[in-house]
């Protein structure tokens, strides 16, 4: 479970929450699988027009189960950095699972607290992903 | 309570529960302001000894209301130097533009131009924009300096005999640029238009008079000065309000109703459909109080000192780049900024960690934004509860944030 701080108190943060700020910045720096993939199976653009957080997602699909996971693109550090831990987090899955992924997921994945403004940045990356492979179903 | 010392140091911090009884440095006031105890005091008090609906009881509890309710808004009028007639209570400043726009644009032909500014809040931009697009009329949109100062003489320039609004902000909520209102009211009468003001980030901040300004409309938000959300100001020249029939419709606002027709009451009343915001409006009358009480050119002269500060502090940084006039005479209450290499959210969020409450994001003007080559930027802001302290953690987080990205 991830604890709320006190919006009116500092510093409430617990070591294991900056550990975590840590690996997003880290992420942020020295994004994984960032690379154009020409010959993906589905390809998709997302944009948050808020904030200007852009990506395009190349999914990668072999029997069912996700191969590769890319992406290239520009924006905060939770959107760009939620993406990136994405892209490890995904290889293998299946499509099932991949549409059956929320908000909570990528909570727990990134281990800080998201309040409601910046969870549409931290969506980001898993709505276009799924958007992509849904887009191409129908 | 805090009072002015011998340092003549100018500290309200206490009057304010929240900022008292929190660790945030608060510099989202032109977001929202705070509120002091004696608005939030003032508004339980009503509730629990004076509230009723007003203008419909016949019993004393109600006349009492009233009388209350009545009493805020002589206070509002005399404040902005309008009369209690010409003082239209609504939700917000978004509500009073609406409901402006609407009686406006209902006297309109289709070719006719509204003129409005690319500084605008989306408040001031979207109703206009929609209400061109619905009835064939022309939006012109006046341009900024490279100093983020009104053009005017581009704005001049698109003043027509065609022309038949102009809306203009009177502080800027991004730039903090204040605008020449005389000026552009004395360009925009000469080709008999009218001009709406948008003084949200105005009042409060700057003494305001609307006949000095000669604004036919000036409107204003009640939460952003101290006072409770919910509530709003519409000021109009009393011709002005006897002349555009209602926009909105319902209880109160009327004199007579018939199956095949309605008159309207008299003003104020006939742009104050159903029941009013009764207690908010008390709040609101509670809060013009409490910046008079202050005085408001002490308020400025405090505001200005730390805006001077911050503008200074922050300048010191490289790589952060503040929008808005050089001069710091030009501007009220808001400094926002870009920072290379962060994120104006990634900025707001490490701020927020630490205590620092600011605003990122395109702060509801998208087009200035765009005009600017922005997505988005950081804004801080200011209000009597402001310290030279709040500032000082405001530039240490900035530091901080651009360690951290670096």
């Amino acid at each position: 479970m991830i604890l709320e701080p006190d919006p009116l108190q500092v510093g409430q943060l617990s070591d294991e929450q900056q550990m975590y700020k840590e690996n997003i910045l880290d992420h942020y720096k020295h994004p994984h699988n960032k690379r154009v993939v020409s010959d993906s199976t589905y390809v998709l653009a997302g944009r948050n027009p808020l904030c200007g957080d852009a990506i395009t997602v190349y999914v990668t699909v072999r029997d069912g189960s996700i191969e590769d996971v890319a992406f290239e693109g520009a924006g905060c550090a939770i959107s760009q950095a939620s993406m990136s831990m994405l892209t490890d987090e995904l290889k293998g899955k299946t499509l099932e699972r991949l549409a059956a992924m929320g908000q909570d997921d990528i909570v727990t994945m990134l281990g800080i607290p998201i309040g409601p403004v910046r969870m549409k940045c931290a969506m980001l990356g898993l709505r276009t992903t799924q958007e992509a492979v849904a887009a191409r179903r129908s | 309570m805090t009072k002015e010392d011998k340092n003549n140091t100018f500290d309200r911090r206490g009057d304010f529960p929240l900022i008292a009884n929190s660790s945030i440095a608060y510099l989202d006031t032109a977001a929202s302001s705070q509120k002091p105890s004696v608005v939030i005091d003032g508004m339980k008090r009503f509730y629990e000894t004076s509230y009723a609906n007003v203008h419909r009881g016949i019993y004393p509890l109600s006349e009492r209301a009233t009388s209350e309710f009545e009493a805020a808004r002589e206070k509002v009028a005399r404040f902005i130097n309008a009369t209690p007639q010409e003082t239209v209570f609504t939700r917000s400043t978004t509500d009073s533009i609406n409901m402006m726009a609407r009686s406006i644009v209902a006297t309109l032909s289709p070719g006719d131009e509204m003129l409005i500014t690319e500084m605008e809040h989306h408040s001031n931009f979207v109703p206009w924009q929609q209400l061109a697009r619905i009835h064939g009329l022309t939006l012109r949109i006046a341009k900024i300096t490279p100093d983020d100062e009104l053009d005017l003489d581009d704005l001049r320039s698109k003043l027509s005999s065609r022309t038949k609004v102009v809306a203009v902000t009177h502080v800027s909520n991004v730039l903090g640029t204040i605008n020449p209102i005389y000026e552009i009211a004395r360009m925009t009468h000469e080709h008999g238009a009218i001009l709406l003001v948008d003084g949200a980030q105005a009042v409060g901040h700057l003494s305001v008079d609307v006949q000095a300004l000669d604004a036919d409309i000036y409107t204003f938000s009640g939460h952003k000065m101290y006072g409770p959300d919910g509530i709003g100001v519409l000021y109009a020249k009393r011709g002005l309000l006897e002349r555009l029939e209602p926009s909105v419709w319902g209880g109160e606002m009327v004199s007579e109703v018939t199956v095949e027709k309605t008159t309207w009451n008299e003003l104020p009343y006939k742009f104050e459909p159903g029941t009013p915001d009764i207690t908010q409006a008390v709040g609101l009358g509670l809060a013009v109080d409490y910046i008079t009480g202050l005085g408001i050119d002490r308020i400025r002269r405090h505001e200005q000192e730390l805006l001077a500060y911050a503008d200074q502090r922050l300048r010191e940084l490289p790589g952060l780049h503040l929008l808005g006039p050089a001069d710091v005479d030009k501007r009220a209450s808001v400094l926002a900024f870009v920072v290379d290499g962060v994120h104006p959210h990634d900025l707001a969020q490490i701020l927020g960690d630490s205590g620092v409450a600011v605003r990122a994001g395109n702060h509801c003007t998208g087009p200035l934004h765009c005009a600017k080559g922005l997505t988005a930027s950081t804004r801080a802001s200011i209000g009597v509860y402001t310290m030279r302290d709040d500032i000082d953690r405001l530039v240490d987080g900035v530091k901080r944030s651009m360690e951290m990205f670096r």
